[in-house]
């Protein structure tokens, strides 16, 4: 045992000595390299208010990095910095700058570092950065009810005729979901590496959205399986309605940030776009209970696991907001959404099996090619 | 967390717990532009500083960087003066490049080259006529040469080619010193942009000789550093210059003798019934002109400084071509003492630092 240990520690200390000697005696000088220091500003938050322009900044360059100057629309200006000095690879600071900012216009601002290098942000379309206030929260929680629980409670109001479908009808369904499944991964994917770039360059985020999704893929998916089979029925939907939840919750991101950002015009679009997007969701998630005899509470939940997410999208799209941590959530629902195309697959392959049919035919191709068509088609409306 | 009590106090309990709830689970900074937060800084808390906000932070290490701007005002080179056997009088002066590190704005480093340490270079100031004697010595890694604006032979001229200091060599410029005005000297070395907007300046003034000008006595004399009459005068030497401190062709920081905003920060006393003459010189590169504004006031033109009269009377805003110079003549007299600002026109350079003030006292 404690030879192992022996085993285990040496290698270990072999290692920092090399790295130790590796830093200290600079094998890169007969190479003729002296980097620079490589700087890295992301600005994460910006907040407009009474007081002028709040930013969250967070360095991510290969040294300490100082901010010297900032200019606000070409113009050097006050600012005060908290925690002020230097700041370390992947620090983050507040910087207030009493800027008398103009409603409805855009502005520049520039980051002027000790070595005179600048990194720009633009405020799009300057607004009053909503607060933290009751009529807010409500508002907002009002628009993720419009996106996430009301198209899908009409979708489960499809429940009664679904009851009606026979076996083929059946297949049709679920086809149509997996179909429908595909292109919100795909989406949802797309949004999370389209956040990853507006992140921290350091935190490598793009690969985090692809390992937070595998990851978090099979773990939904061995949860899934415990029972020793595929889930069906309530447990199959309660899945479907976890995994579009999650993309309802991307769903309330954009909406909240869009509003926040004060592009009230794309924000309404979106509304509109993405509540008829998730009909379909609804209908989905309604498939696996037709043998079952769901309870009332049952839909119940159903409805708010799927569709409650986009409420807290929108609150934490409109009033806390970090790029990354934003795409971790979109690589989560990206796993989630994978887990359920796996299941409800499984499910359509067992349905057509039962009623002696293959899985793969005119009605399931149909039925796939649907679904994509009609998320495809709902997209539209809110991609520009 | 700072929603105060007064606000707690509105919200129903349920939403009440919900929202404290939620709220704990963001980042307070979620509330920084709540208005009740503890950090308002303005009483009225809906105002903010307009006009005082405009500025950059902090301020430059004058010491480490071995010149004041505040100095380079009046710092006058005379250089070794002697007398030629012919009765000429000789002044002899020593330049010396330095490719350093300067601090060209609070807290922003930049890799300059320099005359003798400083941007702008040393103020030779000679009187018409004299024989002046230049050695200069590049210890630097690249050619430098020093280009005179003035009337000399094309093997003075200090351009590739002729007269240019290799690294690790000397080489001496020596002409006559004509015509009177406010000059300039720079580097004339190859890639000429870059041996320039890194620093490689400087002002060049030749004072007229009286003599020469018996039309003209008074005004010749009033020029004459180390007369009398040039004793009433209040001078002041500006040079206007940028940095590009990106290396992107534009300039990030616009000054008068390198220092963003310095004069804004502590405006140039003058005292109210002594004269003020202002030499300055535009060597801002990338921009094509600069230009002087004065607040309150007008002032009388010496385009280039070659006439002994105005070229242009009575103007508030003249404008520079890159190299233009000239002498400005005014007085606050009649004014009331306080602060006249004075800054470019063009109002990007004005924000971007160039932006300064006179103080008028009694
Ligand atoms: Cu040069």
């Amino acid at each position: 045992m404690r030879k192992t240990l022996l085993w285990i520690i040496l290698p270990l200390v072999a290692l920092a000595l090399a790295i130790g000697v590796f830093l200290s005696s600079n094998p890169l000088e007969p190479l003729g390299v002296s980097a620079p220091p490589i700087e890295k500003l992301t600005v994460e938050r910006t907040l407009l208010g009474d007081q002028g322009i709040s930013l969250l900044v967070r360095t991510s360059g290969s040294e300490p990095m100082q901010i010297a100057q900032i200019q606000v629309d070409g113009a050097y200006w006050q600012f005060t910095q908290t925690p002020p000095g230097e700041l370390p690879r992947l620090q983050t600071a507040w910087i207030k700058l009493p800027y008398p900012w103009v409603r409805d216009e855009a502005h520049h601002i520039r980051f002027i570092t000790d070595t005179g290098i600048g990194f720009d942000h633009e405020i799009a379309v300057a607004v009053p950065t909503p607060q933290f206030s009751l009529i807010r929260i409500l508002a907002y929680a009002l628009l993720g009810l419009y996106i996430g629980v009301m198209p899908v409670t009409l979708g489960m109001l499809f429940y009664p005729a679904l009851k009606q479908l026979g076996g083929q009808g059946m297949k049709f369904i679920l086809a149509l979901t997996v179909g429908m499944l595909a292109f919100l991964l795909v989406d949802t994917l797309e949004e999370g590496l389209e956040l990853a770039t507006k992140s921290a360059s350091a935190f490598s985020a793009s690969a985090l959205v692809w390992l937070v999704a595998i990851t978090s893929f099979l773990a939904i998916f061995a949860i899934g399986r415990q029972g020793g089979k595929s889930p069906e029925g309530k447990a199959l939907a309660s899945y479907l309605a976890l995994g579009i939840g999650w993309h309802n919750l991307g769903e309330g991101l954009a909406v909240g940030t869009a509003f926040a950002a004060g592009e009230a015009a794309l924000g309404s679009l979106l509304v509109v776009g993405f509540t008829l997007h998730n009909i379909t969701e609804g209908i989905g998630i309604a498939a696996p209970l037709v043998d079952a005899r769901p309870k009332f509470t049952t839909f119940l939940s159903l409805i708010a696991l799927a569709g409650l997410p986009a409420v807290i999208g929108t609150w934490i799209g409109a009033f806390t907001f970090s790029p990354h941590w934003a795409a971790v959530f979109l690589g989560i629902g990206v796993g989630a959404i994978l887990q359920v195309m796996v299941e409800v697959g499984a499910y359509l392959i067992r349905t057509a099996h039962r009623s002696g049919s293959n899985w793969l035919s005119t009605v399931s191709l149909i039925g796939f090619s649907l679904g994509l068509a009609i998320m495809y088609g709902t997209a539209l409306l809110v991609n520009f | 967390m700072d929603l105060s009590l007064k606000r707690r106090s509105l919200i129903g309990g349920g939403i009440l717990g919900f929202g404290t709830l939620l709220s704990k689970l963001l980042p307070s900074s979620a509330f920084a532009q709540t208005p009740t937060s503890a950090d308002t800084s303005t009483p009225s808390g809906h105002s903010v500083p307009v006009h005082g906000g405009s500025m950059t932070m902090g301020d430059v290490d004058n010491s480490r960087n071995g010149f004041d701007p505040q100095n380079i005002l009046t710092d006058w080179e005379v250089g070794k003066v002697s007398q030629l056997p012919n009765g000429k009088t000789l002044r002899e002066f020593e330049i010396s490049i330095a490719e350093q590190e300067v601090e060209i704005a609070p807290g922003v480093v930049y890799p300059a080259w320099t005359y003798n340490g400083r941007v702008p270079g040393p103020t030779l100031r000679v009187t018409e006529g004299d024989r002046v004697r230049i050695r200069f010595k590049n210890p630097g890694v690249h050619p430098h040469t020093l280009h005179f604006h003035g009337i000399h032979s094309a093997r003075q001229d200090g351009v590739p080619g002729t007269l240019e200091a290799f690294p690790e060599q000397e080489v001496v410029y020596e002409f006559d010193a004509k015509p009177f005005g406010c000059h300039l000297y720079h580097c004339h070395s190859a890639p000429f942009k870059r041996h320039l907007h890194k620093g490689l300046y400087g002002a060049f003034i030749i004072d007229p000789d009286p003599k020469q000008h018996p039309d003209q006595q008074e005004k010749a004399q009033s020029r004459l550093l180390g007369s009398p009459q040039n004793a009433k005068w209040q001078e002041f030497l500006m040079v206007m210059n940028a940095f590009d401190t990106n290396f992107d062709e534009e300039n990030e920081f616009y000054a008068v003798n390198t220092i963003p905003h310095e004069f804004m920060k502590r405006p140039i006393q003058i005292e109210r019934d002594r004269p003020v003459r202002v030499y300055l010189i535009n060597v801002t590169e990338f921009d094509p002109i600069n230009s002087f504004h004065l607040h309150g006031n007008f002032f009388d033109y010496y385009d280039h400084g070659t006439t002994l009269i105005p070229t242009l009377r009575t103007v508030d805003t003249i404008m520079q071509c890159q190299a233009q110079r000239g002498i400005l003549e005014f007085t606050f007299q009649k004014h009331e003492l306080g602060i006249y600002m004075f800054h470019a026109h063009q109002s990007e350079f004005l924000e971007l630092g160039w932006m300064s003030a006179f103080e008028v006292v009694a």
